[in-house]
């Protein structure tokens, strides 16, 4: 997040702009992705909206028949959480011009996603009820499902960038908005499974 | 360092003609002022179909019996109008349209900040108009706009799940393109244009796009938790598995009442273009005008529960948000006393965005009054879901945006295409127009306050006379769109070639060529004069040659 | 704003003009007659809070409009003047003055709405105080209704009975109080007719209520949304799903009138009416006795308006309730409604 805002990081000759008449401006690719995320937050909001609700209106929470497993999915935090700091590494490495170390700790961010998303499924298998139980199945598979959501395209985005960089001198110490941008998202899903947790496991237990 | 990188949102500015060919308007183009029209083309003609509903259903209406129309067809007639006449007409056409084609212009950039974004944005609307199709093919969405579960989670499934997925579309389409008409306003604005100096349209779409940010997603999880209830056995809104209809009220309306904003905010901004364009006179209250449609967007999320007034809201809801709807009253009175004021002591113009502008004005005042009553709890109780609520939607929606975007129409088509329209078919249009909107949605009033409900093929038969007398009014209506058809297609073709600043505006899209090279200006344009400026051109800010120059200009094209 | 140069003092003219400006509010304030009769305590103080509304309306709907067409004339541009008009940007006292007149009537109003919302009785609702722990189930005696529902969800009375509590809708005015009413009947909305249930347990399609007499309508709502509309009596309230909402309300004369369902609930939503009837109290109780033994109604009255296009099943549905007859033996009558 940190101001890499200069016209370099975008990549084009700058004398072969001007001969062509076109000024070039800064690159506003952060800002972007962060009020698109912004506004990706408040989808997320009505969904925690709507789960609260339910909860306060209804009696036993969850009700019963759909109690929830606490072990696995506190694991699968506790990845998914500590991936947030593997995948700064990652964005350590290149703002050094480290490529080869980018990749690395991106490729074990994808992986640490990978194994969640394994986690979820199995979760999901062994859960015993599935998503027309009741209200709160319901909330549970969508919500989760939502977010496991963006945990694969988080993950595909970092397989793009990794299957990007193999190209020399794609991403550099100034040009690297697209690792960047990755990284933020990763954030913002992290932060998202953070809420859900509280959300969906944590408050099933008082 | 060859390489450029391909993102799907860096500005590219890849090789391109001399100019756009026709048919350069048919497929990806990441020129803006190509995707305004596109958007402007693509929404006209969904306005079409969606009036023709319209006149289908005035036609059932005509008698009170169900005779014309299936009662099915009916209510997926009604559907498709309101999510027609919304979603992909007046919300593409105000925002994408002219947002799109005038905002880059008006700041002085050469395009928006993210130009394959907003490319990108453009054609998420072509697949939600073929999820509308199926849908319609299916039989159709029959829930109203709304799609109120449980009766959407019934009625013809797989015509809804289509309508569904039709508005996620479009609903992805408005942020991406919010967000950027957000950030090029904020970046790209050229440098010596102070805050003070953007077009008042700027600032209203400001507050739209920061509107549409906050509310669309929220839409977006409601119909996401739809269909899921309809097509995966969740029980979101289903009442017997510990679901509540209410929820859904709540979340849909979260956004579809700052939707009434989306759709109203770009023509507030219209209006102050062209009333003081035409009135040769300063918009009266710069500030308050543009303060006045953040105040709007701010208050409006926070007024939605007035859709909800008969519904499951308990009595503190219904209280805080009669405040605060009546709250809203008072920048939008702010606008309107503006533009008066604006008016008097001008020396207007009757051109027929002017003509348009001020049909507006005159019904707004209405629509806007009806609004204020129908905010109060106490009074919404008798008038909700009735013909009264018909008429004031469509006094702020038909007079309101329909006749702001004719205005627009009219006022940029010389910019757009580079040729006049034909004034005396312009004047023919709004007279008709006037007349016709006039007459179909004035007696709905009587209608509602008298008990008529809305959304009905059949009726009490006390209610048939003035029925009869909106069916005409609405036939009018449908008449009133020829002169303007023949006046667009054949102005485009073959009308007079348009000067560069026929009106002699000041804003900048004025100052480049008609239609505008291909990205905008041959140089960064200077600005010199606060955007409605008129009566001082010979007051000078900064630059003396530059004024000159202009003057020279102006006075040139003025003989 | 330009001043005026007439002879005319602008004094005068204003005087003359707001004079004129408000006798006309005030009568088309007094006698628009948009509203139909007023048959409820209610309707009384709806319509005196609307023709509050629509005086000041009045007021400032004239004032604008007036401002406009007399800029149009006045301000047109006169033959060969190219020049643009004298800049005047703004005037600050005026901008403040034009937002602080409607900030104020729109405090007014709000003010003012909350106490016609008040004395409806809008806050109190029976239990709009209670615990909000309930939900599903309700408390009104039409277990195992059969309809012409085509929803594919359960019957809601099949939940398990929990403790009623409304929450929504119009209670008990302040003249009432803690009182309960003389009469509660329970509401039940389906697709396309209400059914009403007398404390007696007879079940009607039309609604008798003695006039005079203070009535509490427990609503609710087989399969989907409606909207129980009394237009006369300027009340409404949602028929929600797994909710129950209420309203109550003293009729102040005799006579029928009708009763509308205001919110979409299917393709025959237009004909989803019916009546209620208001009756001198004697009248009342004897058409109670006559319908109490055998609890069928007079049958052919309507239930709802009936046009031509209704099939069979439709016209049968909401009697089915009434002579017992399990929904399955109309179900074959059912067209393929969402074909």
């Amino acid at each position: 997040m940190q101001g890499t805002l200069d016209t370099a990081s975008n990549g084009r000759n700058p004398a072969t702009n001007a001969a062509m008449g076109h000024a070039e401006h800064e690159d506003y690719r952060l800002l972007g992705l962060m009020t698109f995320l912004f506004s990706e937050s408040l989808m997320f909001g009505g969904l925690f909206a709507v789960y609260l609700v339910y909860r306060s209106s209804n009696g036993a929470w969850p009700p019963a028949g759909t109690e929830v497993e606490l072990l696995l999915p506190a694991i699968n935090t506790v990845i998914l959480v500590s991936s947030s700091f593997v995948i700064h590494r990652g964005d350590s490495a290149i703002k050094k011009g480290d490529v080869g170390g980018m990749r690395f700790w991106y490729l074990a961010t994808a992986l640490m996603g990978i194994v969640f998303l394994g986690g979820q499924v199995y979760e999901y298998l062994n859960l015993g009820y599935g998503l027309g139980k009741n209200v709160f199945s319901s909330c549970f598979y969508v919500m989760t499902g939502f977010h496991g959501l963006h945990v694969l395209v988080g993950v595909l985005l970092m397989l793009g960038v990794i299957w990007r960089s193999r190209r020399e001198g794609h991403y550099n110490a100034e040009k690297h908005t697209g690792v960047e941008m990755t990284e933020i998202y990763w954030h913002f899903v992290d932060i998202i499974w953070i809420v859900l947790f509280a959300l969906l496991y944590i408050l099933t237990l008082f | 360092m060859t390489q450029a990188q391909i993102s799907m949102d860096a500005v590219s500015h890849t090789e391109h003609p001399e100019a756009w060919k026709w048919y350069h308007y048919f497929w990806y183009n990441t020129d803006h002022k190509v995707i305004g029209i596109q958007y402007l083309v693509f929404s006209f003609i969904a306005y079409l179909i969606a009036g023709v509903m319209a006149l289908f259903m005035r036609a059932e209406l005509y008698t009170p019996n169900s005779d014309v129309l299936d009662p099915n067809l009916y209510n997926a007639l009604l559907t498709n109008h309101g999510t027609m006449m919304i979603f992909f007409w007046v919300v593409p056409a105000a925002i994408g349209g002219f947002g799109n084609y005038l905002v880059p212009l008006m700041i002085g950039a050469k395009d928006m900040a993210f130009p394959n974004l907003n490319a990108i944005a453009f054609w998420l609307n072509p697949p939600a108009a073929l999820m509308l199709t199926i849908s319609l093919w299916f039989g159709g969405a029959q829930s109203g706009w709304t799609a109120y579960p449980p009766l959407s989670l019934v009625t013809n499934n797989l015509g809804q799940s289509f309508w569904a997925l039709a508005i996620l579309l479009v609903g992805t389409s408005s942020i991406l393109g919010a967000l950027n008409f957000l950030i090029t306003i904020y970046k790209l604005k050229i440098p010596n244009m102070r805050w003070d100096q953007l077009p008042l349209f700027c600032w209203a779409m400001v507050a739209t796009s920061a509107l549409a940010l906050f509310s669309t997603p929220v839409l977006a999880a409601g119909l996401i938790l739809l269909l899921f209830d309809i097509n995966f056995g969740t029980g979101f809104f289903r009442p017997e598995m510990g679901g509540n209809v209410v929820i859904y009220q709540h979340l849909f309306w979260f956004y579809s009442h700052p939707a009434v904003y989306l759709m109203i905010l770009p023509i507030f901004g219209i209006m102050s273009e062209v009333i003081s364009t035409h009135a040769r006179k300063p918009i009266f209250g710069y500030k308050a005008i543009a303060y006045s449609s953040l105040a709007i967007c701010f208050v409006g999320l926070f007024v939605w529960v007035h859709h909800m007034f008969t519904s499951g809201t308990p009595p503190w809801m219904r209280m805080f948000f009669t405040i605060s709807t009546l709250i809203v009253a008072v920048p939008t009175g702010v606008k309107i006393f503006g533009w008066v004021a604006t008016l008097w002591g001008g020396k207007i113009r009757f051109t027929t965005p002017m003509l348009f502008a001020v049909g507006l004005l005159a019904m707004f005042v209405l629509g806007g009054l009806s609004g204020v009553t129908l905010g109060t709890a106490p009074f919404d109780i008798h008038v909700h879901d009735t013909y009264y609520v018909v008429a004031h939607f469509h006094y702020v929606l038909f007079g309101g945006s329909v006749f702001g975007l004719y205005a627009a129409i009219y006022h940029w088509f010389p910019k757009m295409t580079g040729r006049m329209y034909n004034e005396p078919l312009g004047k023919a249009h709004f007279i008709l127009t006037f007349i016709g909107t006039n007459l179909t949605f004035l007696p709905m009033h009587e209608l509602g306050l008298q008990g008529m409900p809305r959304r009905i093929a059949m009726y009490d038969p006390q209610f048939e006379a003035i029925n009869q007398l909106c069916t005409y009014g609405s036939m009018l209506l449908g008449v009133s769109i020829l002169p303007f058809l023949i006046n667009a297609i054949w102005s485009w073709g073959w009308g007079p070639k348009a000067e560069r600043n026929p009106w002699r505006s000041l804003t900048l899209e004025w100052q480049t060529a008609s239609p505008p090279i291909i990205e905008n200006f041959p140089e960064d344009p200077i600005v010199w004069a606060g955007p409605y400026d008129y009566g001082i051109d010979t007051e000078a800010d900064e630059d003396d040659t530059t004024v000159e120059d202009m003057l020279a200009e102006v006075g040139a094209e003025a003989r | 704003m330009a001043k005026e140069k007439e002879t005319v003092p602008v004094a005068l003219v204003t005087l003359t003009i707001g004079i004129l400006v408000a006798i006309i509010s005030f009568w088309y304030g007094r006698d628009n007659g948009l509203l139909p009769e007023q048959v409820s305590q209610q309707a009384p103080l709806v319509d005196n809070f609307f023709r509050v509304m629509v005086t000041v309306g009045t007021a400032l709907f004239l004032l604008v409009e007036g401002a406009i067409v007399f800029a149009l004339f006045k301000f047109r541009r006169r033959p060969d003047d190219d020049t643009d008009a004298p800049p005047i940007k703004g005037n600050f006292s005026l901008e403040v003055f034009w937002t602080a007149i409607p900030a104020v009537i729109v405090i007014g109003l709000g003010i003012y709405s909350v106490d016609v919302y008040n004395r409806m009785g809008g806050f109190d609702t029976v239990g709009s105080t209670a615990v909000a722990h309930h939900h599903g189930g309700h408390a009104t005696q039409l277990a195992s209704l059969p309809g012409s529902s085509d929803v594919g969800a359960p019957l809601l009375s099949a939940a398990a009975p929990q403790q009623v509590a409304f929450k929504y809708g119009l209670g008990a005015t302040p003249a009432e109080g803690q009182a309960s009413p003389f009469l509660e009947i329970a509401v039940k909305g389906l697709q396309y007719a209400w059914l009403f249930t007398y404390p007696n347990g007879m079940v009607t399609g039309e609604l008798h209520v003695p006039v005079g007499e203070d009535v509490r309508l427990n609503i609710t709502a087989q399969d989907v949304l409606h909207s129980f509309w009394l237009p006369e009596f300027r009340i409404k309230q949602d028929a929600i799903p797994g909710e129950t909402t209420e309203l109550r309300f003293t009729p102040t004369k005799t006579g029928t009138y009708p009763v509308v369902c205001a919110e979409l609930c299917g393709a025959y939503h237009g004909s989803m009416r019916s009546q209620i009837i208001i009756q001198e109290p004697d009248e009342y109780e004897q058409w109670v006795a006559e319908n109490q033994p055998v609890a069928v109604t007079t049958g052919t009255d309507t239930v709802a308006l009936h046009p031509s296009e209704r099939s069979d099943a439709d016209f049968l549905a909401p009697y089915a309730a009434e002579w017992g007859i399990d929904a399955a033996a109309i179900a074959p009558l059912q067209p393929e409604r969402h074909a």
